[in-house]
């Protein structure tokens, strides 16, 4: 460290072995547990997906080669369910995107009163449980004594039937999803509250209107976190169980039209216990998450926009 | 603030100023109502939840069309008979009298303040007439709801698996922060980047092993799935406690390394009384994730009700009791009252630590 530099050399040399051990032991909580829950599973739920392994007979576990590789392709499910993930991916996504941005403008609007109270109000159903919030929407959503219909029919407009319908169960899930924002607005929020006032100015010099300054001043600015937002939504996604499986109990009714990838994955694994296959479809799922994220990391340099250069 | 100003200037009360004035003033009452208005509706479903917990199956199905509130007809006992209360119209005003006698042009009715006079007959169809309803809220629910799930049972379970991963995620990852914002360690920047990278991986990969592993040493059905893991640091928690860590001043670390002290004293009584704020939005986080946490307890606590933690007891009571919305909704209330009373507490610590996270990438 500094002090280091002053003494003479065996003595520094020491000093220095001293402080990597401490280091080496204050960061083996994380070295081991890496190893123990993320390193070695990963590996094991390799060679898993060439097993037959089940839990409930453990001791008949048997190599089946790529059996469980050919399973994919003749699991209808599994077509299934990647196409209902990637269908409301592809609602969601956008959403996800450009909501937080809009909810962050108007939150940061110069015209705008009450703003500390606006932002709490804004952020708080981020902290709701998510079983609490799947049951209050079920409820909000009903067709007969849900209050979303009712709002529509102040409007006279009737509303659809959210839940039961193969349709639109997928805008339902977005509107579930809505209260999961505070975090994203949040990020933005603070990601437009730092850029530099004289920004603005310059582009206000040169004749930019507000959706100008907008476009060119603030989406720029802000791209790191709307990269950093989409990274962690595109997770998300890879991720999602729990609000379909609270809503349907994982039947994946209406029709199949919620039986997501994870659900799937779910029902094999831990109701019909067959746990070979349940890690084959696990690493597909990581193969497809690494490469997703991949894609974007290098798409980042095109679009996501560093001040200061390397900003990490 | 606005206000005064508004004054002071209407006085000057020169035209083109006060045009700007009122510009602006309509500028910001339009963007507020607008905010308050979305927030209105992004806020709608906790209305919803509070007023069908407290109303029963029948004032649900009532309210569809009807009130909002928790409402019953009034009804009279007369003479051994339920009579509902209307809303009947006369020349000389509005009387509010019980129903006795149908008739489809003619109707007779009981006035419940002299219920022994002669009965009233009224001219009209009697269909046409508003029913005297009376707020009655059901305040049973919360006793059945609160028993149902055993509320008592499951915030124990809870608050146990919470605060024990508390106490292990505190422990482990203001440790392993430490080592990456202070220590000399060969390849820390890789060693960081891999700590970063295991937030994108699903967690599925890693399930199957580790559900087989402590199904082999006999932990599935108890606790310590929940809590051991917290032991062994996150990096959610590691990012943010570092950069917390990096931005404190090292003369004070150096000084107390002259003075004598070891990397554990430097940390007790230097870096860990400087990193309080952070330090609380770690604990918030993980009690607010604890609370949520539906998956693993799932699969962990599955088939054992008297060891599941909330979200799991919840979701299983009401998918055993499906058909009652009305309880649905009171144990949806008790599931998230404790979190959000927390959040309205320390809401400064929750918002500046998420804004860390999300801006220092």
């Amino acid at each position: 460290m500094m002090a280091t530099a002053e003494m003479n050399k065996p003595q520094a040399g020491r000093l220095m072995r001293q402080q990597q051990r401490w280091g080496w032991i204050f960061l083996s909580p994380w070295i081991i547990g890496f190893f123990a829950f993320t390193a070695l599973p990963i590996l094991a739920s390799l060679i898993f997906s060439f097993t037959d392994f089940a839990l409930n007979k453990p001791e008949e576990i048997e190599f089946v080669g790529f059996q469980n590789y050919v399973q994919l392709f003749k699991d209808p499910l599994v077509s299934v369910s990647l196409w209902v993930t990637l269908k409301f991916a592809l609602l969601s996504l956008p959403i996800a995107v450009a909501l937080p941005i809009a909810l962050a403008s108007l939150l940061n609007s110069k015209h705008l009163r009450g703003k500390r109270v606006l932002r709490t109000l804004f952020y708080m159903p981020y902290i709701v449980p998510v079983v609490s919030a799947v049951y209050i929407w079920q409820g909000v959503l009903n067709t007969e004594t849900g209050w979303l219909n009712r709002l529509f029919g102040l409007l006279g407009i009737s509303g659809p039937d959210w839940l039961n319908s193969v349709v639109w169960i997928y805008p339902a899930l977005v509107i579930i999803g809505l209260w999961g924002l505070g975090n994203a607005y949040l990020i933005t929020l603070a990601g437009m509250q730092s850029v530099p006032t004289e920004y603005y100015e310059a582009a206000r010099v040169d004749g930019a209107n507000g959706w100008h300054r907008f476009r060119h001043v603030t989406l720029p600015m802000i791209s790191p976190v709307i990269f950093y937002n989409l990274i962690l939504t595109i997770i998300g996604l890879f991720r999602y169980f729990e609000i379909p499986f609270i809503l349907k109990q994982g039947t994946g009714y209406p029709g199949s039209s919620t039986m997501f990838f994870n659900i799937h994955f779910y029902k094999t694994t831990f109701v019909f216990l067959d746990m070979g296959y349940g890690s084959t479809l696990a690493w597909l799922l990581f193969l497809i998450t690494l490469a997703v994220t991949l894609v974007l990391f290098a798409s980042a340099r095109y679009w996501v926009y560093y001040a200061s250069g390397d900003s990490s | 603030m606005a206000a005064t100003r508004t004054a002071v200037q209407n006085t000057v009360n020169t035209s083109p100023y006060y045009g700007r004035q009122l510009k602006q003033f309509t500028a910001v009452a339009l963007t507020t109502l607008f905010a308050f208005m979305i927030l209105g509706v992004y806020l709608m479903p906790f209305s919803y939840m509070l007023v069908t917990s407290f109303k029963d199956k029948a004032q649900i199905i009532a309210g569809a069309k009807g009130p909002i509130l928790p409402m019953d007809p009034i009804t009279l006992n007369y003479q051994g008979e339920v009579l509902e209360v209307f809303k009947v119209p006369f020349p000389e005003g509005v009387r509010q009298l019980a129903l006795l006698k149908k008739g489809r042009s003619e109707s007779s009715f009981v006035d419940p303040e002299n219920p022994d006079a002669e009965p009233i007959v009224w001219e009209g169809r009697w269909r046409t007439l508003e029913p005297v309803i009376q707020f009655s809220p059901r305040y049973g629910n919360f006793k059945a709801a609160w028993d149902g799930i055993n509320f008592p049972r499951l915030l124990f379970n809870t608050t146990f698996i919470a605060v024990t991963g508390l106490i292990g995620t505190l422990l482990s990852c203001i440790a392993v922060a430490y080592a990456f914002a202070r220590f000399p360690i060969p390849g820390k920047p890789i060693l960081f980047m891999v700590l970063i990278a295991t937030i994108i991986l699903p967690r599925q990969v890693m399930l199957v092993p580790t559900f087989a592993f402590f199904s082999a040493i006999g932990w599935v059905g108890t606790w310590l799935p929940l809590i051991v893991p917290h032991f062994f640091a996150n990096a959610y928690n590691v990012f943010l406690l570092r950069q917390y860590f990096l931005q404190l001043p090292r003369e004070l670390d150096e000084a107390a390394m002259i003075d004598g002290a070891g990397p554990l004293r430097i940390l007790l009584s230097v870096i860990i009384p400087q990193s309080w704020p952070v330090i609380v939005a770690v604990a918030l986080f993980h009690l607010v994730f604890a609370w949520n946490d539906y998956f693993e307890p799932l699969i962990y606590t599955l088939g054992k009700p008297e060891i599941q933690p909330i979200a799991v007891g919840i979701q299983q009571f009401n998918f055993r009791f499906n058909q009652q919305p009305h309880l649905i909704q009171a144990t949806a209330l008790l599931g998230m009252v404790l979190p959000v009373i927390l959040f309205f507490m320390a809401q400064r610590f929750f918002m500046r630590g998420v804004v860390v996270t999300g801006v220092e990438k």
